[in-house]
């Protein structure tokens, strides 16, 4: 049974970092049906910015706080730079946005590698962030649970902003008829390149939080984006709450089967497992549904 | 060269295969040294890959990135058996396991102590893998971005697997240090020419049957099925079956392009299975345009030529360049290099890259 509980505890844990990663894939991917690879290296960038802001303020408890803003506008910028620059014009041929954003986060990782060097950098975790917190007799680590609350809190924003401000309502709007949306005077080009951003900038955020993981390198970003693309295509298309549950529960299986067995054979259970309940629903969780035939 | 003529006369055709076999097969050897050889025979080897990957995703609008896997599946099948044939006699284990330790050969190593079961396991291994996942994906009508995104984390998981396995796979190292193929030394100079030889044989021999392919009924219900896969459905035929068929010839490519890596290169390693190098495998064709026939092979064999050439004097250079070419090709020269060639100035011709209409979404 305390087994049971703290393998639960880590598996929330290892889905809320899931979670922070796949948040801005499933709202690109959603309303776009870009897949961007290079998302993994917004999130290197969020956690070089960590590492940046902590090397200028000093105070690690500070320069968090700076760096969890800061990470959000750096990551949104380069998201802002590749819409425009390259995948403004492959909307109409999805599939090779994958190859030209692979080709993105090449050069963007070996772009970190020249200029932070190859080894690990590590940022230090605030006074307040360390030790373990004791809930139900259990010892939990603290940074543990700081990540668990970003990842809650990013979750609330976004959602309120998709239900109750009129950006949401244009987001929404195209995601379930572009079209139909733009006949009705919205401009999806700006609420396309809005969308990038605040996705890309929720990308950054992910990566300030990996910083209290342990030391982060130029290759940081590839260990998450395939799970967090994985989490997207369980989740649905264009719904936050898919992927949340998609994020927790893929966490928990993770570490569940990950305790019975080893964790590469997790891996790959896992995602027998999806390919299974693709089966069952192949179009994710939630489906937002269109009048499209495909 | 004029493409369109190859893929049309018939003399043309065996004209272009003769062509290339003299090239290959007499002027390559006349001209390069032992060492030179052995890297055209791995450039070979990507271009085996490339042609299945030409047909499944020019041809068959699926974005395989996870080609890596069955590529590796053939690699590992070959390898254990050369390891099994090179361990000494009196324990029948292979070296690598002797050293870290004591438990023997897995079970699942044993059915490749045999020749016979290895060269159709090369095959069918991957074959089978990608007909389970093909008809478990495309039959439930998942395709497109979330039929890439499933194969690249095939790929990532299948590399995982290796990496935390050392004591049945080596591991990160991989396995490596063969000493003989079938009964011939790897060492004679002869032996590795044979097996140059037995590559270019097998390259041209999967080229063939991709044009067959193409050019066949078959052919045309698979670029059916890229451009407008319901209405193939409304017309009767399952494309779930058309993509599956091609999608299994391309791993069974893959899978002897690995198997003849292992002997060729000496190593194969998690580093040539997983995403980055399954991708990896996608920019030659995209290079040389995916679409067509040869333009994969060619592609591919270039883009090996110029990451080992390159990759020696600026390492961090290359993958620039290799970012750099993904970006700019696939953005603005969709078609590959062999667009540029194939257009007359004004005449309309269509898209050669299937653009979204009902198929990817």
């Amino acid at each position: 049974m305390e087994i049971l509980l703290s393998q639960l505890f880590n598996g929330l844990s290892g889905g809320s970092i899931l979670l922070l990663a796949a948040l801005g894939l499933a709202l690109t991917f959603g309303q776009m049906g870009v897949i961007n690879m290079a998302h993994g290296e917004f999130i290197m960038a969020g956690a070089y910015t960590a590492y940046v802001v902590q090397g200028v303020l000093g105070d690690a408890g500070l320069s968090l706080l700076v760096s969890l803003p800061a990470a959000f506008v750096v990551g949104g910028l380069l998201g802002l730079a590749l819409e425009a620059l390259l995948l403004r014009r492959m909307y109409h041929r999805p599939l090779d946005t994958l190859l030209v954003t692979f080709g993105v986060s090449l050069v963007l990782q070996q772009l970190a590698r020249d200029v932070f060097g190859t080894a690990g950098v590590d940022v230090a975790a605030p006074g307040w962030l360390s030790g373990p917190v004791e809930v139900l007799g259990f010892a939990f680590p603290k940074t543990r649970l700081f990540i668990l609350a970003i990842a809650v809190a990013a979750v609330v924003v976004l959602s309120v902003l998709l239900a109750f401000t009129p950006l949401g309502r244009r987001i929404r709007a195209t995601v379930q008829n572009r079209a139909l949306a733009e006949t009705s005077g919205i401009s999806t080009r700006r609420t396309d390149r809005t969308t990038f951003f605040v996705g890309s900038g929720l990308a950054g955020v992910a990566g300030v939080a990996l910083t209290l993981m342990g030391s982060i390198s130029a290759n940081l970003g590839t260990a998450y984006i395939v799970d967090a693309f994985l989490v997207v295509v369980v989740g649905g298309i264009g719904q936050i709450k898919g992927a949340v549950i998609a994020a927790f529960v893929l966490g928990v299986a993770q570490s569940w089967i990950e305790y019975s067995t080893t964790a590469s054979i997790a891996k790959v259970v896992v995602l027998a497992l999806i390919v299974v309940f693709l089966q069952v629903r192949p179009q994710g969780i939630f489906v937002v549904r269109t009048r499209s035939l495909a | 060269m004029n493409l369109k003529a190859l893929l049309t006369g018939r003399w043309a055709v065996v004209g272009g295969f003769a062509l290339a076999a003299v090239l290959l097969l007499v002027v390559a050897p006349a001209l390069l040294s032992s060492f030179r050889l052995g890297l055209l025979g791995k450039y070979l080897c990507y271009a085996m890959v490339a042609v299945g990957i030409g047909l499944a995703w020019g041809r068959g609008g699926m974005l395989v990135l996870g080609q890596g896997v069955f590529f590796g599946l053939g690699a590992y099948i070959m390898a254990m058996h050369l390891k099994l044939a090179d361990a000494p006699a009196s324990t029948g284990v292979p070296d690598f396991m002797a050293l870290i330790s004591s438990d023997g050969v897995p079970v699942w190593w044993e059915p490749f102590r045999s020749g016979v079961v290895t060269v159709l396991a090369v095959v069918l291994v991957p074959s089978a893998v990608a007909v389970l996942l093909g008809l478990a994906t495309f039959r439930r009508r998942v395709r497109g971005a979330y039929f890439a995104i499933l194969s690249q984390a095939l790929a990532a998981a299948f590399a995982i697997l290796l990496v935390g396995n050392p004591r049945s796979t080596g591991g990160s190292t991989g396995l490596n240090n063969f000493k003989g193929f079938f009964g011939f030394s790897l060492r004679d100079p002869a032996n590795r020419l044979m097996l140059y030889v037995i590559a270019v044989v097998a390259l041209l021999a999967m080229v063939a049957v991709a044009r067959q392919m193409m050019v066949s009924r078959y052919g045309e219900l698979l670029v059916a099925c890229r451009d407008a896969e319901e209405r193939v459905r409304f017309l009767g035929y399952d494309p779930a079956v058309i993509k599956t068929v091609a999608y299994a010839v391309a791993a069974a490519m893959a899978g002897v392009a690995g198997a003849l890596f292992v002997p060729i290169v000496g190593i194969v390693s998690p580093n040539d299975v997983g995403i980055v190098p399954s991708i990896g495998l996608l920019i030659g064709v995209a290079i040389g345009g995916r679409t067509t026939l040869l333009g994969p092979v060619l592609g591919a064999i270039a883009v090996a030529w110029a990451e080992t050439s390159l990759s020696e004097r600026f390492p961090s250079g290359w993958t620039y360049a290799q970012g750099l070419v993904f970006m700019l090709v696939v953005a603005f020269l969709p078609g590959g290099l062999a667009s540029l060639r194939r257009r007359p100035p004004g005449a309309a011709q269509p898209s050669p890259v299937p653009t979204l209409s009902g198929s990817s979404r």
